[in-house]
């Protein structure tokens, strides 16, 4: 919803908020996943707890919450209280600020009074947050630290141990530490959100000593905006890829019409920097992941002359697909999502022609679309809107543009095989099916919030779902990583599932079996049954039962128990089915061509 | 501002907030005439008038008002 995007008007959503509520639950078709978030405060949390919800509709998510009673985080946190137990949190949000430090130096304490002050405060958030992991093994959001709205000391707030300003930036620091050595803990930076709306206007007493809430209500929108990008990235929300007009986007000026040498791209002109820094800005994305792909009305040897400048950051391998042609942009960035297996949702269209940017906003569902306005607030824009906002940068991301470039490669080689399991011996695969590690946690979780199409029970799952299955005894879990001669895909299936004792039987019952679609038609889920086969034979299991749940997205799976060699015992209307095999009768492997572990 | 045209975008902040597009508030209107006035909602209705005029309210004169009367009167005294 484009009032919920950024730039949005915070006073419109303030006022409007019961009305927008309304109207994002009557959209059709969108698929939620539902999460209960506990909101443990340590002031006002009623509006942020409502506007909250707002924007993680519009993500896609449904939230359930908890709210503690006033100023209750720390006793919820460290003793418990049945109606959290109860609940039993997905999330916790621990919305504390400046105003709950109980005790800040003096001017005139010792240095050793002050460290102790340091310790002495943030004892008290360990302890809460360790409590929390302890109980409910969930994710954790912690505001940081917002600047105070005055100085004591003036300048030397800063400096001056004795400082306030001194002493918050010593604890953020230290809250920095704690979350990079903790996973599933996440600092909202309310430091910086803060900064940018502005401290003083941030503080508001008024809003303080009124109603207790620890920001003015006019800046709940914005903190709740930036809360919410981490919940969705969390919950694998995020977007995945750029679609990007070229003139007057990338460069100032049409390269058809100018010509590339007259283009502004480069350092001669203010113009020219400025586009300079937003393509270095949309190019450091690749680094994360984030696929770059061109969405352009051009001819494709005027589009590729304008990158061909030496003076161009963009260069042309930098782009996994140029779509530059005459066709409709929402029909490019269709069949560009379809050439990369990605939805085309999952894309962020960037254009500075709003004409453009209606259509492709109206004829692709969920697609984002920002407003960018002038070249000068390209970045701002796309930037405030966190469309992927980072919670963990992992080796999958960094490597993510060359798999998909690999992939398209292995796509050209299998068309010169006149036999396609001649093709699949020809790539060298080897892979590593064992049962979840560590190391692999995030990517595990990861893709159960995003893999749709290859899925065929779609659970999601947060990481510490993750870690308790993979140390349940009851749980055999596995991950499979594929190489080929082309490069490494990662990790790309999963499943797992648990056992329960049936009279004689012992059942085993697959509660999840995903594959991501860049490695379709390789063999790999015939690799990873057998592996499961064999993990559920040694634990003594006879019969491995499997469930199909339909979705929007996931009918390439219908056959996927039938092609297992699986016997259908049920079918109900909806389409879901449930299919079972038999460990004593003779398994014959789909893997023609994996070399496994 | 005249005290009817003060009243004319008064009652569309009341619609908003309180989502009910059958509200109008007068003089006498007190927070138990309107479904939803609560201590929490409240703080959005201040909010929005702030908003809505582009005035902002001392502390003192939000925890005092009696009637919506009472809140028009502070309007005016602000847009002066």
């Amino acid at each position: 919803m484009k009032q919920l995007e950024y730039p949005y008007d915070s006073d419109f959503i303030l006022r409007k908020k019961k009305a927008i509520r309304r109207e994002l639950l009557a959209r059709e078709g969108i698929q939620y996943i539902d999460k209960k978030i506990a909101i443990l405060g340590g002031s006002t949390t009623s509006d942020i707890k409502q506007i909250l919800e707002l924007f993680l509709l519009n993500y896609g998510i449904r939230p359930e919450f908890y709210e503690s009673e006033y100023n209750q985080y720390y006793q919820d946190a460290v003793f418990g209280n049945p109606e959290l137990d109860e609940f039993n949190p997905d999330l916790v949000f621990v919305h504390t600020t400046t105003r709950n430090i109980a005790n800040f130096p003096k001017v005139t304490d010792s240095p050793e009074q002050i460290d102790a002050l340091i310790e002495e405060t943030m004892g008290r958030f360990e302890q809460i947050w360790k409590a929390l992991a302890d109980r409910y093994q969930c994710t954790v959001i912690q505001n940081n630290f917002e600047q105070p709205y005055f100085r004591l000391l003036g300048n030397s707030d800063f400096t001056n141990i004795h400082g306030r300003l001194n002493f918050i930036n010593r604890l953020n620091d230290r809250f920095c530490n704690y979350a990079q050595a903790h996973q599933n803990f996440f600092i909202n930076d309310i430091n910086y959100v803060s900064a940018v709306y502005g401290i003083k206007k941030w503080a508001d007493p008024g809003d303080w000593y009124r109603y207790k809430y620890a920001l003015s209500v006019s800046a709940i929108p914005d903190f709740a905006f930036n809360l919410a990008h981490i919940i969705k990235a969390v919950y694998g929300r995020n977007k995945k890829a750029f679609a990007l007009d070229m003139d007057n986007t990338l460069w100032g000026g049409i390269v058809g019409d100018d010509g590339p040498e007259n283009i502004r791209i480069g350092h001669e002109d203010a113009e020219s920097e400025l586009y300079t820094e937003f393509q270095q800005y949309i190019k450091a994305h690749k680094d994360l992941g984030i696929l770059l792909t061109v969405a352009s009305k051009n001819d494709e040897e005027n589009a590729l002359a304008g990158l061909a400048r030496p003076d161009s950051t963009l260069k042309k391998d930098d782009f996994l697909i140029i779509k530059a042609n005459w066709d409709n942009k929402d029909i490019n960035i269709a069949n560009t999502a379809k050439e990369i297996n990605i939805g085309a949702d999952s894309f962020v269209f960037v254009d500075d022609n709003p004409v453009e940017r209606a259509l492709v906003e109206n004829q692709i569902q969920g697609i984002s679309v920002p407003e960018v306005g002038a070249p000068e607030t390209y970045i701002d824009v796309i930037d405030s809107n966190g469309f992927f906002e980072v919670t963990g940068i992992s080796e999958e991301d960094i490597k993510r543009s060359g798999m998909y470039k690999a992939n398209m490669e292995r796509a050209k080689a299998s068309a010169s095989f006149e036999n396609y399991d001649e093709y699949l011996r020809s790539l060298e695969m080897t892979a590593e099916i064992k049962p979840f590690a560590p190391v692999y946690m995030a990517r595990i979780a990861e893709l159960t919030n995003k893999s749709n199409q290859f899925n065929l029970t779609t659970k999601r799952c947060s990481q510490a779902d993750i870690e308790k299955f993979a140390a349940d005894p009851k749980f055999i879990t596995l991950y499979g990583r594929l190489e080929d001669k082309f490069g490494d895909n990662g990790v790309v299936a999963v499943t797992f599932g648990h056992e329960e004792d049936y009279g004689n039987d012992k059942f085993f019952h697959i509660d999840l079996w995903l594959m991501s679609c860049r490695v379709l038609k390789r063999g790999m889920e015939f690799a990873m049954m057998d592996e499961l086969i064999s993990q559920a034979k040694s634990k003594n299991i006879t019969m491995i039962k499997g469930y199909y749940y339909p979705t929007a997205k996931n009918k390439m799976v219908k056959d996927f128990y039938e092609l297992q060699g699986f016997e259908k015992i049920r079918e109900m209307e909806d389409g879901t089915s449930e299919w079972l095999l038999d460990l004593s009768k003779p398994h014959k492997s789909g893997n023609v061509a994996i070399k496994v572990n | 501002m005249t005290r009817e045209e003060i009243y004319v975008k008064l009652n569309e902040v009341f619609q908003d907030v309180f989502d009910d597009e059958d509200i109008t508030v007068n003089d006498a209107t007190v927070a138990a005439d309107v479904d939803g006035w609560d201590s929490l909602e409240h703080i959005n209705l201040i909010v929005a008038v702030e908003r809505c005029f582009g005035i902002k309210f001392t502390m003192g004169e939000t925890t005092g008002l009696k009637n919506v009367g009472e809140m028009v009167d502070r309007i005016i005294a602000h847009l002066g």
